[in-house]
């Protein structure tokens, strides 16, 4: 009888195989699946149960922490409430919810990347403790922002020029990003309009357009062009600010006084290949190359007047260049894309990646990623750039952006009133850009308010700017 | 070294694994640290070394290793116990020692076991009865559609499945010891021997007894795991393999039929197909059948990955869940080898399963070296209902079959399979010592 013994016993044996290449299927092959699968709560709950990191402001102020909850568990809480909530956005483990830094940057909140300190401390079967994250933004300029905007939609984007570093971000509406579920009583609230907002550049997009016709070679400051109105422009007619006619006019004196006919010839003579290719150097029809979640950033390009409205492919014989040159033409941007714009004149030509994050540091205390400033595209000469500053100076000087010039502070800028709607209704989109001190820039900034009564550039958005600079300038010593 | 000592040293993998596994469990739990719970460790050792003491005064020439490797299982899975319940753990010991006594009290009642033989009968009866008595109303009890345990309220719970597989194998390793030669002696039509009916209407009885279990107890690995070792027995009497054949299609034909027309083993065939569908994920699928606990033996599988969470470390419950909801249903019984590979990974389940292995291989060694049909039948049956039951179970954890309610030998916690399962040992231990003796 041993030899059905035996045959007994392999078979089993073969059971037994059977049962360990099914429990290494579980264990290991299908286990990333498994993990990953929707009706997993373990998942979840391993998530409840990582003490993130905080993210902290550049003055140390924390704008988001983990506090423990029941059962070895955390949740979110944010200091600060709705004053960083687009920015900084919101983790909800239980639902699976996540926006903004909480999002882009969870691997090092979640500590999975931190190396020996984590590997060590998942054996040792501790809570896993995650990474903190550092950022630039500033909590004082944020708060005087928010201060200015006074309650209106609208945003205000500051970077330092030199690296990249946002230092305010900040749109409204807003919420409350401890309760990012909650009805905060304005649709898309939840949404960063600074990186998300289509809104009319106006006459801000004359900077672009200033950079495209001296870079080129096509313009110089001093370039003379017949500033009358109004002006067929793609056969139809394009009116100067109260319909003035300004006859001859340098460039300089075209941005100054923001001359929508000049600018319309001085696009369409730079011409259709060099204005799209100068946008694309700074930034135009991509998404900006932020530390945000791509989901959260969208490219500034022009549309389509069709319906529905689709963006145009970069340099397409059927956009209206002429209007695109002074910001109109369908051309839709975000906050953040004008930022970057006069942060680039501002800083020599040489467009830094923008970004929030400054530094990565482990539990321990050991700094384990230092943001470095990358340049993004070198999008013209330092001579050209050098030329563009001044043109801005005299704006803030002498022109429409006078406002912007406070209390001693040099700036430099350039104005934009979009019009909105019908002819005669009188809503607007003012706009300024600009930069600080004019002759050594520390900080470029976007402000835009939406759909305004009647509201100027210089009169509405610049003194905001100039203000929200100031702080910045006095925070940095 | 004579065969008790290095059964004696054996027990040293138990105790390094008791110590090693508490004083991890304590670590991770060291608020609850308590010097009652310490002693926990301590007790189930000396457990051990009593039953060695046992065997060393009665059994002088048994099998060294069959003992120390239920050992290591059984601390092994007072140590899972502990971690998922304290409370389960101290009962589990209780039983343990109940289970001793009847250990020692096989060995001794039963020393001469071919004694047995002469009760085969009764003994078959005996078993049908403990078979049949789930379904009797008022002790019966159901729990997930399959009827494998007699609870009688305030009183006790037994699962009387774990007792009559004992039974059956001496049963028909009793009666085939008589009939194998005549099985094989019957007229040969297309090169296959059809015995005498008269001869073989006993194995006529088994198909229809493992029929009669997957109807009665609507539980199909049960069922597979009866008719399993029954076939062993059957084909070691015999040497024929087509028995074998002949049997694995007639239980495949009988499963089928049946599992079609019982919608609790359809639900579980469903289950078993499609655990990660929402639908029977959420147990809001018509059929009634919910993958849940099935579903989420995979996810503890997962969250394992090849060398486990560490004792202690797995996720058991919804953190804040009041009352607390298992994420595992089960988690000391049927679903034991789920958290086992959730905190030990692929190779702590793996050596789980080699270290069974090694166990059923020194029962086939027992069943080689016995002396009698008798004897070898006994042991090829004993080691094969060992074998299945853990195929049964951690088969249906693991999704090779479709998942069935039965313990998972000296591991789960539960007094019915510590003590039938250590009643199975003795009978090995029995055998092992006769086959063993200097002649």
């Amino acid at each position: 009888m041993n030899a059905p013994i035996a045959r007994v016993f392999g078979v089993i044996v073969v059971m037994f195989a059977l049962l360990i290449v099914w429990t290494s299927r579980w264990t290991v092959f299908d286990a990333q699946a498994l993990r990953d699968n929707p009706l997993n709560q373990r998942t979840v709950i391993d998530e409840e149960r990582i003490d993130r990191g905080e993210i902290l402001a550049a003055d140390g102020t924390v704008l988001a922490k983990s506090v423990p909850a029941p059962d070895h568990t955390f949740t979110r809480q944010y200091p600060t409430g709705s004053l960083f909530s687009q920015a900084i956005g919101y983790s909800v483990v239980q639902s699976g919810q996540e926006a903004g830094l909480e999002l882009s940057d969870g691997q090092y909140l979640r500590g999975v990347n931190t190396g020996i300190s984590a590997i060590i401390g998942q054996l040792g079967g501790g809570t896993q403790v995650g990474d903190n994250v550092d950022t630039s933004l500033d909590p004082k300029a944020q708060r005087l922002a928010l201060q200015l905007l006074d309650g209106r939609d609208g945003s205000v984007v500051a970077i330092d020029p030199r690296t990249g570093a946002v230092k305010v971000m900040i749109s409204l509406p807003t919420y409350n990003d401890n309760a990012p579920d909650a009805n905060c009583g304005a649709p898309g609230c939840k949404q960063n309009d600074a990186t998300q907002a289509q809104d009319v550049p106006g006459s801000t997009f004359k900077v672009v357009s200033t950079t495209a016709a001296l870079d080129s070679g096509k313009f110089t400051p001093d370039s003379v062009v017949n500033g009358n109105s109004p002006l067929l422009v793609s056969g139809v007619p394009l009116e100067n600010d109260s319909n003035q006619s300004w006859g001859p006019q340098t460039v300089t004196t075209a941005l100054t006084y923001s001359i929508n006919t000049i600018y319309a010839q001085i696009a369409q003579d730079t011409g259709r290949a060099t204005m799209t290719e100068y946008m694309k150097r700074f930034g135009f029809y991509s998404k900006p190359p932020i530390d945000l979640p791509p989901d959260e950033l969208i490219p500034s390009e022009p549309w389509t007047p069709s319906t529905p409205s689709r963006p145009y492919p970069p340099g397409s014989p059927n956009e209206d260049i002429g209007r695109i040159g002074i910001g109109q033409g369908g051309l839709l941007v975000t906050p953040l894309q004008m930022a970057m714009v006069v942060a680039a004149v501002a800083n020599g030509g040489r467009l830094m990646a923008p970004h929030l994050t400054s530094s990565v540091v482990n539990p321990d205390g050991q700094t384990i990623l230092t943001v470095k400033p990358t340049l993004y595209s070198q999008v013209m000469k330092s001579s050209t750039a050098q030329e563009i500053s001044q043109m801005m100076r005299k704006v803030v000087e002498e022109g429409t952006g006078q406002p912007a010039e406070l209390g001693g502070l040099s700036v430099a800028g350039k104005t934009g009133t979009a019009s909105l709607g019908a002819t005669g209704s009188g809503l607007t989109e003012p706009w300024f850009i600009g930069f600080a001190p004019a002759t050594n820039p520390q900080i470029a900034i976007a402000v835009t308010i939406d759909r305004t009564d009647n509201g100027y550039g210089g009169t509405v958005a610049a003194p905001i700017a100039s203000a929200v600079m100031k702080q910045l300038l006095s925070d940095n010593g | 070294m004579t065969a008790r000592n290095r059964e004696l040293f054996g027990l040293i993998p138990a105790s390094l694994l008791v110590t090693a596994g508490f004083a991890a469990v304590f670590i991770q739990r060291s608020n609850a640290l308590s010097n009652i719970s310490l002693t926990y460790g301590a007790i189930f050792l000396g457990l051990c070394l009593a039953g060695h003491m046992v065997i060393r005064a009665t059994l002088p020439y048994a099998d060294p290793y069959m003992f120390p490797l239920v050992a290591l299982l059984s601390c092994l899975g007072i140590v899972m116990i502990y971690r998922i319940d304290p409370t389960y753990a101290r009962q589990q010991a209780q039983w343990f020692v109940l289970g001793l006594i009847l250990f020692a009290a096989t060995i001794v009642g039963f020393r001469d076991y071919r004694k047995l033989e002469r009760y085969r009968y009764t003994i078959a009866v005996v078993s049908l009865g403990l078979l049949l008595l789930p379904r009797l109303p008022g002790i019966g009890d159901q729990v997930n559609g399959a009827y494998l345990a007699v609870h009688i309220p305030g009183v006790f719970e037994f699962q009387p499945t774990e007792f009559a597989k004992i039974g059956f194998v001496i049963f028909l390793a009793s009666y085939l010891r008589d009939t194998r030669q005549v099985l094989v002696q019957g007229r040969r039509i297309l090169g296959v021997t059809i015995p005498p009916l008269k001869h073989f209407g006993p194995v006529l009885v088994i198909w229809g007894l493992a029929m009669l279990i997957l109807f009665t107890l609507h539980d199909v690995g049960s069922s597979l795991m009866f008719y399993g070792a029954l076939l062993a027995i059957l084909y070691v009497a015999t040497s024929r393999l087509s028995f074998v054949v002949v049997g694995v299609i007639a239980f495949g034909l009988g499963a089928w039929y049946i599992g079609a027309h019982v919608p609790h083993i359809d639900a579980r065939v469903q289950e078993w197909l499609h655990p990660l569908n929402p639908a029977l994920y959420n147990g809001t699928d018509p059929s009634g059948a919910s993958s849940f606990q099935l579903a989420n033996s995979l996810f503890a599988q997962a969250a394992g990955g090849m060398f486990g969470q560490g004792f202690g470390q797995a996720t058991l419950t919804v953190p804040g869940s009041h009352p607390v909801a298992y994420l595992l249903p089960a988690p000391s019984t049927d679903m034991i080898y789920a958290v086992i590979t959730d905190e030990l990974g692929l190779f702590g389940a793996a050596a789980v399963l080699i270290a069974y292995l090694m166990l059923i291989a020194r029962g086939f060694k027992t069943a080689v070296l016995a002396r009698d049909s008798f004897s070898t039948l006994l042991a090829v049956g004993l080691s094969s209902v060992l074998a299945l039951q853990v195929f049964v179970i951690v088969g249906g954890v693991t999704r090779v079959i479709p998942l069935t309610g039965v313990t998972l030998p000296f591991i789960s916690y539960g007094g019915s399979s510590i003590i039938a399962n250590l009643v199975l040992l003795a009978l090995l231990l029995l055998v092992s010592d006769r086959a063993r003796r200097p002649a």
